[in-house]
């Protein structure tokens, strides 16, 4: 029995985004975050999306590009404070923010990738985050009802993957994105290094290659990626 | 650095006893792992999916998928770990950091923490402080005694948007170590070369002295 085969062009893989999508996107700070989909994402032109991202990059950097193009009309996020231009279009009424605390962000998209309705929290219970939320009783305890995170579309990066989309990520570069991995329709990973089938120790995989629909290979980093010298 | 800030950041330092699960907050807090000593058996934990946090590194030696919660490029000890998003933050919600070292705007008497917003200046969003101020097992602060202004951050009660609420035990500042009892703030320490009376000056909120002479800092 073979595992098939998923390798896409980036052209192709892109192609099917459309006005309007939720558009997830891994990363934390540089690591992790897909630059070279959103580049192509950016050069495609779909407008009118939703974007979820833990954080806005900075200024000229990841998911700025998508910023500065106008195509984002809301995104869903923890922190931009290192992006002032994100702040600036915030402030402006250009896009739609919703902060949601960190891990209670990674918890809605690991739900929305499992197949459950929403989590239940008591993360910040008594403060403004609480505001507009439902309040169920558990056991005598109150907790806020975090509604499932889907997308239409997840754009992710990977260290190493085999043509089926079994992955692995780089340290710190995991972050959100085997979690967005699970919790998209079409999930659309590059990869800087594809491997054949077989060379990924079957332990040692990261996101299962199930949950992948288009590998899309790299070739040599862009800059982009590199250390960042502040 | 100042002498008074190279002062609160050892003096924190020791806050951290061995055995202990930390997660430093971005900015005031990180300086403080210049001042642990090299052999301290501690784990430090950042919320980007880090266990076993080792020195920072500059730009050539840095390993670009290498960073922490605040972007500084770090490195890795041996026996570190690393995972997604969401167990990093079940590690947070389910009680395993002993101890969480935190920026603040403003503490209460109560241990009420306001960190994260200053309506109309200041809203970058809470990233993945809620977690930690609500759910670390001990919840210290490690901040200037007052703002930039000179207005105390110590006060009766906050008046920015919370972080969370009776959670804070303990303040280090420049000036001071402050407790957080359940009758309001005691003054435990004092900065050398501070007195009583300049500390309660700075403070919004009343400070009471215990019966023993203060040791300095």
């Amino acid at each position: 029995m073979r595992l098939p085969e998923k390798i896409c062009a980036m052209e192709d893989a892109i192609a099917q985004i459309r006005d309007g999508d939720t558009v997830m996107v891994g990363g934390f700070g540089v690591p992790g975050t897909p630059m070279t989909l959103i580049r192509a994402l950016v050069a495609h032109g779909a407008r009118d999306l939703t974007l979820v991202k833990n954080d806005a990059n900075e200024p000229g950097m990841g998911i700025d590009h998508l910023l500065q193009s106008g195509q984002v009309a809301r995104l869903i996020t923890t922190h931009l404070g290192l992006n002032s231009h994100a702040i600036g279009l915030m402030n402006s009424g250009r896009i739609a923010v919703e902060f949601n605390a960190q891990g209670i962000l990674a918890e809605r998209i690991r739900a929305g990738g499992s197949g459950l309705g929403a989590v239940l929290s008591d993360i910040g219970l008594g403060t403004e985050l609480a505001e507009g939320k439902q309040v169920v009783q558990v056991a005598g305890q109150d907790y806020l009802v975090e509604p499932a995170l889907r997308a239409g579309i997840a754009l992710i990066h990977a260290e190493r993957a085999d043509p089926f989309g079994n992955l692995t990520y780089a340290a710190t570069a995991r972050n959100f994105n085997p979690l967005m991995a699970m919790a998209a329709d079409q999930v659309i990973v590059e990869v800087e290094e594809i491997v054949p089938l077989g060379a990924l120790p079957p332990e040692a995989v990261h996101t299962p290659g199930v949950f992948v629909d288009q590998v899309v290979p790299l070739g040599t980093l862009s800059g982009e990626y590199a250390v960042v010298r502040r | 650095m100042s002498d008074a800030k190279t002062r609160m950041l050892r003096r924190a330092a020791r806050e951290i006893t061995p055995g202990m699960v930390v997660n430093l907050g971005i900015g005031l807090p990180t300086q403080v792992v210049n001042h642990l000593a090299p052999d301290l058996p501690v784990c430090l934990h950042t919320e980007n999916g880090l266990t076993g946090i080792g020195p920072t590194l500059p730009p050539e030696r840095a390993d670009r998928n290498l960073i922490d919660a605040g972007g500084a490029y770090v490195s890795e000890v041996p026996g570190s770990a690393f995972f997604d998003s969401a167990t990093s933050f079940a590690m947070v919600r389910a009680g395993r950091l002993d101890l969480t070292m935190l920026g603040a705007f403003e503490v209460s008497e109560t241990g009420d923490l306001a960190n994260w917003k200053i309506p109309g200046k200041f809203s970058p969003g809470v990233g993945g402080g809620i977690e930690l101020a609500q759910k670390a097992r001990r919840v210290v602060v490690l901040s200037t005694h007052t703002d930039r202004a000179g207005n105390p951050k110590l006060l009766t009660a906050c008046t920015l948007p919370l972080t969370a609420r009776n959670r804070v035990a303990r303040v280090f500042t420049d000036m001071a170590v402050v407790d957080v009892e359940p009758g309001g703030f005691v003054l435990t320490e004092l900065a050398e070369g501070v007195s009583v009376a300049e500390v309660s000056e700075a403070t919004g909120a009343p400070l009471r002295l215990p019966d023993t002479a203060l040791p300095r800092f």
